[in-house]
Formats: structure tokens, sequence, C-alpha cells
């Protein structure tokens, strides 16, 4: 239903169904929306997607990716100006002079946090598929199951037999480096060759296997360290560690949706993307008593735009994804599409990225490396596998890397002038920075819903975030900074500095939850293949599917679970059950 | 050369703190009337900052020095685009500053002293610049040539002359190797 303040604008239904019509449409073009895309068109599903922001297309809108840093007029840094305006965004993870046209501006869209929650987004065909982290650890039944297992949450409907084959699939298009290190806590893949752990690296990775039984492992990161011909076939290269990933990639070295399922689905002739359409509600038929289409307003000229299709793939990024479907109401679901047990925008969850330990380490002083890792070597989670081993739930992984600062001075030593340059110029001593990518308890408190007051530019409801840290978070924090200070103090470093930051939750660019899958349509929005309970023609695979925030790297779940319900929904479809 | 103690320093900081300065190109403009630049900085202005990198970063046998690398300039679009309106001031009295402090020392302005006698004068502000950051208040503002050399830092070693010359810059490395040996005097990797 358009809002009545939006009288001011055209609706666009006249020109009948037909050209509006595709056989599924994918809302989001981002990590699970591309694959989406992917999948369904590789079937010959006639799809299209709907993207919010701007088109990026690969390579021709990279206007940095090959900017030395003295192009930059501010060498990275934002102007004062600028972060003014967008005290927010400015926070996020490699945001800088190079990186942020692919960010959105505060003032564009906002959004009312209850509690302080920083929602970090990207807007633009590829969205934060261009700008992110590309870590991509399998999740394993451990996590799966602790839930359920330990009490502190609902049971996933899935284990990871059922998407074990999916992350295979996802791994062998997009391409992950990576060692097979046998982690029970962190299973093998199909992975394209690692990037070595440097000497300090290997120092700890031996210390904490020796005295504390813990893996220490290189990153798995989704990289092309050795195209294979899949990869060649997509136009993507050889990963040559720049390290530039953020800016876009001139050799299509890491993942991103622009340079690899987008393109690729595109080749199909089954593709339209759409961009500057962001989503009003999908349409729900009371007769037909599923969703026949999706509402699009026009970003620029704000004309509204129906469109058709048998499927709906909802791609939106977690938060967004639950505002799309609160914000499409009907007789049948007037609290939000497929929200019959009221749990629609809630047990919504983050990653705890709060705690980090620095410290140095003497010696090694004759050895270096060759440039830049892409990738960072990864701790596995040691907590509460087996059994539960400390005072809270979840577990957590550890990412780390150790490098050579630059220059080092001597106490008194004159810092002006021809000595203090060539000091300045060398490498300095060995230093360690380790910091926690934990899990966190999905509760009914932590929601988001819409604003009952306030809308955005196109008249839609903002969000309002109302999400929190709880106890279980503080110990988790705790345990994370004691045990990385043991591990090494006891591998020999020292000036041992443990942090907790007090970011707040959003800042991890994790967001999960909203729209949890679960077995029963009483407690949960989804079942085992993503569609809405209550309305099978939905499915939704992104963040907003998960049960558990796990303590793994999501994007590649979501990628699996995304491949798996595509292929599912393609099935459905055949048999004409969808 | 005149060696500047520690106690002279700071009677030259604390006159000048107990004045109210504006900007230095009013300062400039008031004492010396220079040519005028754009915005804060005035055309000589920069040429001070430029002195200034150079003398905390100077030319050697293996690379260029921070005038090369335009530090002066770099230091003028940081202050203007990035500075707060607080650090501004600091550092726009900080040019005032450094002059007086060179004239109380040399009866000289900055400009026309002598290469050591430069570099004397930096190494006594930069000394005075560790003791004001050491016993400062968390909340009081920054010593100007704390900003100062941040600067000429951050923008002669990201500067083409620095990062390649100084440092050594490898954009398309084309792999990566995790433990290679290290020989003593190779420069540190510019990125």
């Amino acid at each position: 239903m358009i809002e009545s303040d939006s009288s001011r604008v055209n609706i666009n239904t006249g020109t009948g169904s037909t050209e509006n019509t595709y056989d599924a449409i994918v809302i989001g073009s981002g990590i699970s929306g591309g694959w989406a895309a992917k999948e369904l068109c590789e079937h010959g599903v006639k799809t299209l997607v709907l993207e919010r922001g701007r088109n990026i297309e690969h390579l021709k809108d990279y206007p940095t990716m090959s900017k030395d840093p003295w192009k930059f007029q501010h060498r990275g840094q934002m102007t004062k100006d600028f972060l003014k305006e967008n005290p927010l965004i400015s926070k996020a993870a490699g945001f800088g002079e190079g990186t942020a046209h692919f960010f959105v501006k505060d003032k564009d869209h906002p959004y009312e946090q209850e509690k302080p929650f920083d929602w970090i987004r990207g807007y633009q065909v590829g969205g934060k598929s261009i700008i992110w982290g590309r870590a991509c650890q399998r999740w394993s039944n451990f996590e799966f199951t602790a839930p359920s297992r330990y009490g502190y949450g609902l049971d996933w409907p899935i284990r990871y037999d059922d998407v074990a084959p999916w992350y295979s699939h996802v791994e062998k298009f997009i391409g992950v480096c990576g060692n097979n290190d046998g982690v029970e806590g962190m299973p093998d893949g199909e992975f394209l060759p690692p990037f070595d752990l440097n000497c300090v690296e290997k120092h700890l990775q031996q210390k904490v296997k020796e005295k504390y039984g813990r893996h220490l492992v290189q990153g798995r990161w989704a990289h092309l360290s050795e195209p294979k011909d899949i990869h060649t076939e997509q136009g993507r290269g050889r990963c040559l560690s720049r390290n530039l990933c953020m800016r876009g990639c001139p050799y299509g070295g890491y993942f991103s949706s622009v340079s690899s399922t987008l393109p690729w689905a595109s080749k199909t002739n089954n593709l339209t993307i759409r961009p500057f359409s962001v989503v009003h509600s999908v349409i729900y038929d009371e007769q037909k008593e599923k969703v026949t289409g999706v509402r699009v307003i026009d970003t620029n000229t704000k004309v509204i735009t129906d469109y058709f299709a048998r499927i709906i793939f909802v791609n939106a990024s977690a938060l967004n994804s639950s505002l799309i479907l609160l914000n499409s109401t009907s007789r049948r679901f007037p609290n939000g599409l497929g929200n019959d047990s009221e749990t629609l925008g809630k047990y919504v969850g983050f990653h705890l990225y709060r705690g980090s330990v620095s410290a140095d380490i003497d010696g090694f002083e004759d050895t270096y490396y060759y440039v830049r890792n892409p990738t960072e070597p990864i701790l596995a989670n040691y907590r509460n596998l087996h059994k539960q081993d400390t005072d809270y739930v979840g577990g957590f992984t550890t990412f780390l890397s150790a490098y050579r600062s630059r220059g080092d001075f001597e106490q008194g030593q004159v810092a002006i002038g021809e000595d203090f340059k060539n000091a300045a110029s060398l490498p300095g001593g060995w230093k360690v920075h380790m910091y926690m990518q934990g899990e966190t308890i999905l509760k009914e408190s932590n929601h988001v819903r819409l604003s009952t007051d306030k809308k955005d530019q196109w008249g839609i409801p903002l969000l309002v975030t109302s999400v929190g840290y709880d106890e279980n978070d503080e110990k988790m924090i705790k345990d994370f900074l004691m045990e990385s200070t043991s591990m090494l103090d006891s591998a020999g470093f020292k000036n041992i500095r443990a942090k907790d930051n007090k970011q707040a939750p959003g800042l991890d660019i994790h967001e999960m939850g909203g729209m949890r899958m679960g077995a029963d349509p009483k407690t949960s929005m989804l079942n085992k293949w993503n569609q809405l309970h209550h309305c099978k023609n939905v499915f939704v695979t992104d963040g907003a599917c998960m049960t558990s925030t796990g303590n793994q790297s999501p994007s590649i779940l979501y990628m699996a679970l995304t491949a798996r319900a595509a292929n599912f929904a393609v099935e459905e479809m055949k048999k004409g059950n969808l | 050369m005149k060696k500047i103690t520690r106690r002279e320093a700071i009677t030259t900081s604390a006159l000048v703190l107990g004045g109210t300065l504006v900007g230095s190109q009013v300062l400039l403009t008031a004492c010396s009337a220079p040519k005028k630049g754009t915005g804060l900085f005035s055309v000589d202005d920069i040429k001070i900052l430029d002195e200034i990198g150079e003398t905390i970063l100077p030319a050697t046998a293996s690379s260029p020095g921070a005038r090369e690398a335009s530090i002066g300039k770099f230091m003028q679009i940081m202050v203007t685009d990035c500075f707060d309106s607080d650090n501004q001031k600091v550092f726009l009295e900080g040019i005032i500053k450094l002059d007086d402090f060179s004239r109380t020392t040399y009866n000289k302005k900055f400009m026309n002293l002598s290469g050591p006698e430069k570099q004397d004068l930096l190494v006594a502000v930069d000394e005075e610049a560790k003791k004001y950051c050491h016993n400062k208040p968390k909340n009081a503002p920054r010593h100007y040539f704390s900003l100062m050399k941040e600067l000429t830092m951050k923008g002669y070693f990201t500067s083409e002359p620095g990062a390649t010359k100084a440092l050594r810059y490898v954009p398309i490395p084309g792999r990566y190797d995790g433990c290679v040996d290290y020989a003593k005097g190779d420069p540190a990797w510019a990125t």
C-alpha cells in the first residue's frame, strides 16, 4: 500500500503487467543477491535484480583502483567537513579517500537508534561485496548445534551436511585460498593455495599449538591465488597481492558480485538489473495466497512501478530485508509479510569485534616479508566446542597479523635530521595484532522495527534499531583478552596491550537475523529452504535468515544458503509447486 | 653556533603563548607584508613549512628531502581541509612562535638561519614539544611542532619521492612471500 504522503509521485502500473513480468525477482545485488541471480539465470529463469543504488560495472567504475598514495590529496584521510556531515559512515573499516564512493552518505539514509548501533551500508550494484572483508571459513556442526545444545537459542533446521556441498559449490566458483588444516571447528574446503605465514606468525602458530593445542592457520580468503578455468572464464585473473581490494581490483583477484556472479548471470541473457530501484514492499495476493511481485520506487524520479514474478528472493541486506517485509502489509499479514510468528525483525545479532590485543616481540630482525599479505591468519575458535568450558556461551574466531613497524628510535636519539630520516625509513621491530570475531546471542529484545512517524525521502518508514550488548558479550570479551594476553606472553611477546574499544554493535558490519530459520512456523520466519513458512514463493537468503550468529565469517554461508535455496526453488518451479 | 638551552626554549614559548595571536597571515602581513597566498596560509608560510620539513627530513645521498615532496603545500592542504579550528590555530600560531624563537635565539628570522642553526633550533623545539606532550592535561591543545612533525612524516613517506626513494614502493608486488631474509639497511615497504 502506498502511503498517503506519496501522492506527489506517479504510479506507473498502467503499462500492463507483461513487460514488467519475470520468472524471478531478486531484491538486492550484493553478495547473496548476486548468487541468487547467477543460480537462477543459469537454470534459464528470467530474473530481474533490483538494486536501490547506482550501477557499478567491474573495472569501469573503480575510479581509485590504480591510484598511487600521493595521488590522493589528503593521502587517504577524509576532510573535516566530510567527517562532520558523515560521522557514522566514516567509522567503517576500510573507509577513506580511496573507497568513500562505495559507502552511503549519512544524511541520505537516516535511521533511528534506540540504542547505539552503527549501521554501515553500501548502496550500489554489488552492494557491500565490493568492500567486504573476504574471510571465508566454513561453519562447523559445533556452531549449528550450539544454540540447542547449550540452550541459548533456537535449533537450526539444517546441519553442516546440508550446506557442505553448497560451500564447495561456492568456493569453487568464487575462489577461496587456504589450507586444509583438519581443524574440527573449522571444516576444510575446496581451496586454492594459501598465502604464507610470516616468520613471527609461524612462531606464534607453533607456540599456541604446543602449549594450548590451538590452531593458527593461514587465511581462508576469497582471493584467486591460482586461478582455475572457471575463474578465467569469468574474466578474472590472479591476485597480485596489492591489498587494495576495497577500491575494486583491476584483475578481479578477489570475489565480488560485480566481478563475478552478476556478469556471469548476464551472459545467460536471462538477467535484467534495474539500479536506482528501492523496494517499497512485496505484493501479496489474498486470493492466490502468494506473492505476485514487488513494488519499486525509482530513487531519482520517485515513480512507482510494480514488477511481477513467480518467486521473490529477498537479499536486501539483513536489516533492510526485515524492513521490506515489515512494510509489506496486507489483510492476511497485517504485521508484515509471513509474520504469523511475530518474530519478524526480532532475534537480531551481530559479531563481537570489541576486543583486540597488540604486542611486540624481540628478535627476528634478519627476517622480513615480501610486501603485502592480502589475507590474515586465523586462530580457530577454541571455546565451547564439545562442551561448555566457560562462564558464557558461544565462541570466537581470532584474526591476527604480525608485521614490522617502520622506524625504531632509541630513547634520547635526536629526532630531527639525517639520522632520524634514515632510521624512519627502515623496518622497525616486529609487532602482532589480534582481534576477535565473537558470537552473540540472538534474543527477542534485540530487534528492528518501523518508525511510526518518520519516513525517508521515498516515503518508506525509517528503520528503528534496538540492538545492544549483553552480559554474555562482556564475559566473552574479557575471556578473549585474557586468553590472547596469556598466549602472547607464553610465546615470548612483550609490552602486551589488551583493549576493549567499546564500539557500538553494527560496526562489525556483520548484522544478522530478523527472519530466523527454524523448523517450527510458530517461532521462526523461514523454513530449512529459506522459504517464508507462510508464503512459500518468497525466499530470504541474506544475513536476515540466521538462526544464530556463530563465530565464523558469515558471507560465504549466505552465498551457500542462497545457491542451495535457488536450486531448490528451480526444482519446485519445475514440479509446479511454485 | 649558539646552543639553545631548555630554559630558553620554555621562556620563549611562554612569551609567545602570553600574546593573543590571530593567525599567521595577519601577523606576517603586519610585520613584513609578504606575498599573499590563498586562504589560511601566505606564500611565505609555505616556504617556511618547506624549510621546517626539509630540516626534519633532509635530502641525503640516497633520497630527496621533504621539500621535494612539496611538504609545505601538503601541510597547507591538510591543515586547511582536515584540521579542526583549534588545531588550525595552534598550527598557524606555531609558525609565528617558531620565527619568534629564532629571532630571540639567533636574532635572525628562521628562513635566514644556516643549516646547522635550523637543525639546532628544531631539535630544541622538538624537545620542548615532547616534554609538553608528556606533561599536558588530556584536553589541552597540542604542541604546534608535534603537528608539523606528524604532517611532515605522513606527507613525506606517502609522497612520490618519499615512498619510492626513501622507502621501497611496489604498487603491484605480484606475489606475497611470508619469510624473506632482511639485509641490514634495506628500506621498509612504503605500503
